[in-house]
C-alpha cells in the first residue's frame, strides 16, 4: 500500500515536471508555429545554472532563483538574436536550425563544465520526510516539486484564461492573423512567450536536478517525452498538455515500478528481467501509438484556424 | 424528374452552432447545366465539398446516377464520374500544365503502382492530356510550369484537369473567380461548348454568366434553398430578389 | 548543351569520378584512412538518398529514419552472433525487417501530418532505440561486435577494403538509379503530386495513404541496406546508430545537399561528414562551430547546396 502511494506520488511529480516542459513547448508551437528542438537544451541549462549558482551562493533558494532568471534571459536572447528570423518558415527549417543549437549547447556545456556532469545537493530542510498521511512518509523535496509545479500550472491557467496576455495567447493559438490585426506588438508578444517557455523548461530542469541528473544530453531524452505528450494532448492545448503529462508521468512511473513484478508472475524470471526495462521504456510510445490510431489530432486539440 | 443524374435529399451540415447546409435538396438532370447561386456565406462551397466528399454531411443523402455516395471517400467519387474544379486554384504548382492533366488521366487508368517506366512517356496518357488541354485552348502552354501560367490560364487548366477524368458530372466552384472581361467571356464560351458533353453544376457569382448558361438555377441563402427553377422564374421570384438580386446585393463581375 | 554543363551537373560528374577512382588514389598514396572514411560517407549517402525519397520527393518529413540503420545493422549483427554469417541470409533479413518496421510505423504515423508526423516518427525511432538497448543478449547499450563480416560464398570478400568500398558505391549508385526510376514512374508522379497538393490529388481520384505508405516502406528498406553495410563497415552495431540525433544528421545531409534533387543527398552527405571530420581534427568541440553553421545555413541558404548552385548559374 505504501509503495503504491509512493509510486503514485512519484508519477504525479514526474507528470508535473513533464507538464512544465511540455507547456513551454506547446505554447511556442501554438503561438508562433515554431518547432523548438532546443527546448531540451534550455531544460539542461536550467539544471546546469542551478547547480552552479547554488554552489556559488551557498544558498539553495537564491541559487535556484538566479538560475531561473538566467534561463529566462538565455531564452530571450536566443529568440532575439536567432530564432525570431525563422518564424513563418517551414517547420523543417525550425527542426534543422534548433537541431544545430542542440549540438552547440551540448558542446558548449562540455567546454564550460566538463564532460562529467554535476551534482546539486539539497539543503537539509528539504531532505526530511514529511508525513502526508499517518504512517506514510514522502520526501519533502518531491513534495515541494509537486506543490511548486501545481502552483505554476495554476498561474499559467490564470494567465492564459483570465488576463489580456492570456487572451492574446489563446487567440494566437487558434488564429495567428487575427492578433496581428488587433494592433498588438507581435514581436514583443512572441519574445515574451518564448521567454516564458524557456523559463518553464529551465524550471523543470532545475527542479529535477537534485533527484535525477545534471548531465550533457539530458534534454534530448526528455524532449521526446514532451513531444509525445503534446501529440497525445493536442498541439497548442495547455489543458491537453496537462492531462496528457499527468497521464504519461503516471503510466511511466507506475509501469517501471510494477511491470517487472507483473511480468515475473507471468513469465520466467530471466525473460521478465530482460523484457521489463525495455517494455517500461516502450510503454509511453505504445500509448502514443494507440492514441494516434484512435485520434490523430490528439485528445484535446486547440481549435485550428 | 425522371432519373436525375444527381439527387441531393435533405442534406444537413453543421459547424459548431452554425447550420451551413440546412436541409438542402436539389435534382440535376442528365445533360443540364445547373447553377447554384447565393450571397457570400450562403454555404455554396460547403455544399460542393459535401458533394465531392471533402466534408461529410451530418444527415441527408447524395445519389449519383441512383447510387448512394453520401459517405463514399473523395478519391472514389472521382472514379464514379464526379469531377471538381476548386474555387481557389488548386493545381500542382511545381508541375507543368500537361503533367497536371496527365496525372488526372493516370488516376483513371488503372492503378499507379508502377515503379519503373517513365510515366511521362505513356502515350495514351499524354494524348488524353493534350486533348483536354486542346479543349480548353491551352495546348500551346502544355509544357509551362503551372506557377508561370496566368490566373485565367490556371482556371482553364483546372477545367482541363477535371475533364481528363472523363466525368459524368462536373462540379465547378466559381470558375470565373478573378477573371478579367475577356477571360471570363472565353470561359463562358468554353462552358457553352462543354455543356453539350457533360452535366455541369456551376457555383457562380457572375450573374451574367449564370443567366447565359444555366438551364436551371438553385438559390441558396444561409444554407437553405429558397428557390429552384428556370432562370426566368428565378429572376422574377420575390424572395430571391429581396435576398440576393436586390440593389444592396448587386453582384457584378469580378476583376 | 549549355544546360548539361551547368554547375550542378559538372560538380556531380566530378564527384562521381572522384568516388570511382578513390581506391586508386588511396592505394598509391597509402592513405587507408581516406578509404574507410569515404566508405562510411558512401553508406550514409545511400541512407540520405533513401530519406530524400520520402522527404524531398514525398514531402514526408521523417525524423526517425536512422532507425533503419540500426535495424539493418542489428539484423546482420544478431544473425552473425547466432552463427549465421552468410550475407545471402543476413541482408535479405535486414531488408525484410526494415520493411516490416516501416510498414507498421508508416501505417500509424501517416495518419498524422506536418509537425505531428515529425514527432511521431521521432518517437518510434526512439522506441527502436530502447528495444535495442534492452537486448542484453546482444550487447544492450554497449553494442554488439561483429567478428566476421557477411560472407557471400566467395563472390566478394567484404574484408577487403577496396572490394567493400566498391560494393557500397555500387549500392549507392544502384539506389540512386532506382530512385530516379521510381520518381519518374507513375508511382513517383503520384507521390510527388501528393507532396504538392494532396487535396487536388484526392479530387482526381488518388487514395493518398496507400501510396505514401508504399513510398515510406521503400525508403525504409533502402536505408536498411545502408544499415547492413554500416554494420559491416564498423564491425559493430549499437543502439547509438538509431539515436535520434542520427536521424537529425541524415536530415541535415538531405537538406544541405538540396531536397528533391537526385544527387543532392550524396553531395550533402559528403559535405556534412567531411566537415564533421575536418572540424573534429581542428577542435574537440567541433559542434560549437557546426551548430551555428547549421543555423546560418538554414537562415540564409535556401534549397541547400544545389539550390545555391542553381542560383549561381542564373545570377
Amino acid at each position: 500500500m505504501l509503495l503504491v502511494v509512493e509510486q503514485f506520488l512519484n508519477g504525479l511529480q514526474f507528470g508535473l515536471l513533464l507538464f512544465l516542459l511540455a507547456a513551454g513547448l506547446t505554447l511556442v508551437f501554438g503561438i508562433m508555429d515554431f518547432v523548438n528542438l532546443a527546448h531540451g537544451s534550455l531544460y539542461m541549462m536550467g539544471a546546469y545554472f542551478a547547480a552552479t549558482f547554488v554552489a556559488w551562493t551557498g544558498n539553495f533558494i537564491i541559487g535556484v532563483l538566479l538560475a531561473l532568471g538566467a534561463t529566462l534571459l538565455l531564452g530571450i536572447a536566443l529568440e532575439f538574436i536567432a530564432l525570431r528570423h525563422l518564424y513563418g518558415r517551414d517547420h523543417l527549417d525550425h527542426v534543422l536550425a534548433t537541431f544545430g543549437l542542440i549540438l552547440f549547447f551540448n558542446d558548449a556545456v562540455r567546454l564550460i563544465w566538463g564532460p562529467a556532469g554535476l551534482a546539486l545537493p539539497l539543503p537539509a530542510w528539504l531532505t526530511v520526510p514529511i508525513a502526508i498521511l499517518p504512517g506514510i512518509y514522502y520526501p519533502a523535496y518531491r513534495l515541494a516539486i509537486i506543490v511548486v509545479a501545481l502552483a505554476v500550472a495554476l498561474m499559467l491557467y490564470i494567465v492564459v484564461m483570465r488576463t489580456r496576455l492570456g487572451m492574446l495567447i489563446r487567440a494566437g493559438a487558434s488564429n495567428r492573423e487575427m492578433i496581428g490585426a488587433l494592433g498588438i506588438n507581435i514581436k514583443l508578444l512572441y519574445t515574451l512567450v518564448f521567454g516564458l517557455g524557456a523559463a518553464l523548461a529551465g524550471l523543470a530542469g532545475l527542479m529535477q536536478a537534485p533527484i535525477l541528473t545534471v548531465q550533457i544530453g539530458m534534454g534530448e531524452n526528455i524532449l521526446i517525452l514532451a513531444f509525445v505528450i503534446i501529440v497525445i494532448g493536442g498541439i497548442g492545448s495547455i489543458r491537453g498538455a496537462f492531462l496528457a503529462a499527468i497521464f504519461v508521468g503516471m503510466i511511466d512511473t507506475l509501469g517501471r515500478a510494477f511491470l517487472p513484478d507483473l511480468l515475473r508472475q507471468m513469465l520466467s524470471s530471466t525473460a521478465a528481467s530482460t523484457a521489463a526495462p525495455a517494455l517500461s521504456s516502450m510503454l509511453i510510445y505504445l500509448l502514443m501509438a494507440i492514441v494516434l490510431v484512435l485520434r490523430p489530432e490528439g485528445l484535446f486539440p486547440a481549435n485550428r484556424r | 424528374m425522371a432519373d436525375p443524374l444527381l439527387r441531393v435529399e435533405n442534406l444537413v451540415r453543421r459547424f459548431g452552432g452554425i447550420v451551413a447546409t440546412d436541409h438542402v435538396s436539389l435534382d440535376v438532370a442528365r445533360g443540364e447545366l445547373h447553377a447554384v447561386i447565393g450571397p457570400n456565406g450562403a454555404g455554396k462551397t460547403t455544399l460542393i465539398s459535401q458533394l465531392t466528399g471533402q466534408l461529410l454531411p451530418h444527415s441527408g443523402t447524395i445519389r449519383l446516377a441512383g447510387q448512394d455516395i453520401t459517405r463514399v471517400p473523395a478519391y472514389r467519387r472521382s472514379a464514379l464520374g464526379l469531377a471538381r474544379s476548386f474555387q481557389i486554384t488548386s493545381l500542382l504548382l511545381d508541375f507543368t500544365a500537361i503533367d497536371n492533366v496527365a496525372l488526372a488521366a493516370q488516376a483513371h487508368d488503372g492503378h499507379s503502382f508502377y515503379f519503373w517506366s517513365n510515366a511521362r512517356k505513356e502515350r495514351h496518357l499524354r494524348q488524353t492530356a493534350l486533348a483536354a488541354l486542346d479543349r480548353v485552348g491551352l495546348r500551346h502552354r502544355a509544357d509551362v510550369l503551372v506557377s508561370k501560367l496566368s490566373h485565367g490560364e490556371q482556371r482553364e487548366l483546372e477545367l482541363a484537369v477535371a475533364l481528363a477524368t472523363k466525368p459524368q458530372l462536373l462540379l465547378l466552384d466559381e470558375p470565373m473567380a478573378g477573371l478579367g472581361a475577356t477571360e471570363a467571356a472565353r470561359m463562358v464560351k468554353l462552358l457553352q461548348e462543354l455543356r453539350r458533353e457533360v452535366t455541369i453544376v456551376l457555383v457562380e457569382h457572375d450573374m451574367d454568366a449564370v443567366f447565359a448558361l444555366a438551364d436551371r438555377i438553385t438559390v441558396l441563402v444561409y444554407g437553405r434553398v429558397i428557390a429552384s427553377g428556370a432562370p426566368a422564374a428565378i429572376r422574377q421570384n420575390e424572395e430571391v430578389r429581396r435576398a440576393y438580386l436586390g440593389d444592396q446585393h448587386a453582384v457584378t463581375r469580378h476583376g | 548543351m549549355k544546360d548539361l554543363l551547368d554547375a550542378r551537373n559538372v560538380i556531380v560528374a566530378l564527384v562521381i569520378a572522384g568516388l570511382l577512382s578513390l581506391p586508386l588514389y588511396t592505394s598509391i598514396t597509402g592513405n587507408i584512412f581516406m578509404l574507410t572514411l569515404f566508405t562510411r560517407i558512401v553508406i550514409f549517402a545511400l541512407a540520405a538518398a533513401s530519406l530524400n525519397l520520402i522527404m524531398g520527393y514525398g514531402g514526408m518529413m521523417s525524423f526517425g529514419h536512422a532507425a533503419y540503420l540500426g535495424i539493418g545493422g542489428y539484423a546482420v549483427g544478431i544473425l552473425a552472433a547466432e552463427g549465421i554469417g552468410s550475407g545471402f541470409i543476413q541482408w535479405p533479413v535486414a531488408l525484410a525487417a526494415s520493411a516490416l518496421f516501416a510498414l507498421v510505423v508508416g501505417a500509424l504515423s501517416l495518419r498524422t501530418r506536418g509537425v505531428y508526423f515529425i514527432m511521431i516518427t521521432l518517437a518510434f525511432a526512439q522506441m527502436a532505440y530502447y528495444i535495442a538497448s534492452g537486448l542484453a543478449r546482444y550487447g544492450g547499450d554497449d553494442g554488439l561486435t561483429i567478428y566476421k563480416r557477411s560472407t557471400f560464398g566467395g563472390l566478394i570478400n567484404l574484408s577487403s577494403r577496396v572490394q567493400f568500398y566498391y560494393l557500397c558505391l555500387a549500392c549507392l549508385f544502384g539506389g540512386i538509379y532506382l530512385i530516379w526510376r521510381i520518381v519518374n514512374s507513375r508511382f513517383g508522379m503520384v507521390v510527388q503530386g501528393l507532396r504538392s497538393n494532396e487535396q487536388r490529388m484526392q479530387a482526381i481520384g488518388f487514395p493518398a495513404s496507400r501510396y505514401r505508405l508504399v513510398c515510406f516502406v521503400i525508403a525504409g528498406t533502402m536505408c536498411g541496406l545502408a544499415g547492413a553495410l554500416l554494420a559491416n563497415n564498423t564491425d559493430f552495431v549499437s543502439p547509438a546508430a538509431m539515436y535520434w540525433t542520427r536521424s537529425g544528421d541524415l536530415m541535415v545531409m538531405v537538406i544541405l545537399g538540396g531536397m528533391g534533387s537526385l544527387f543532392g543527398p550524396m553531395i550533402g552527405a559528403i559535405v556534412y561528414l567531411l566537415l564533421e571530420e575536418f572540424l573534429s581534427q581542428v577542435t574537440e568541440y567541433w559542434a560549437l562551430i557546426m551548430g551555428p553553421l547549421l543555423l546560418l545555413i538554414v537562415l540564409f541558404g535556401h534549397g541547400g547546396i544545389f539550390g545555391l548552385l542553381g542560383r549561381l548559374r542564373r545570377g
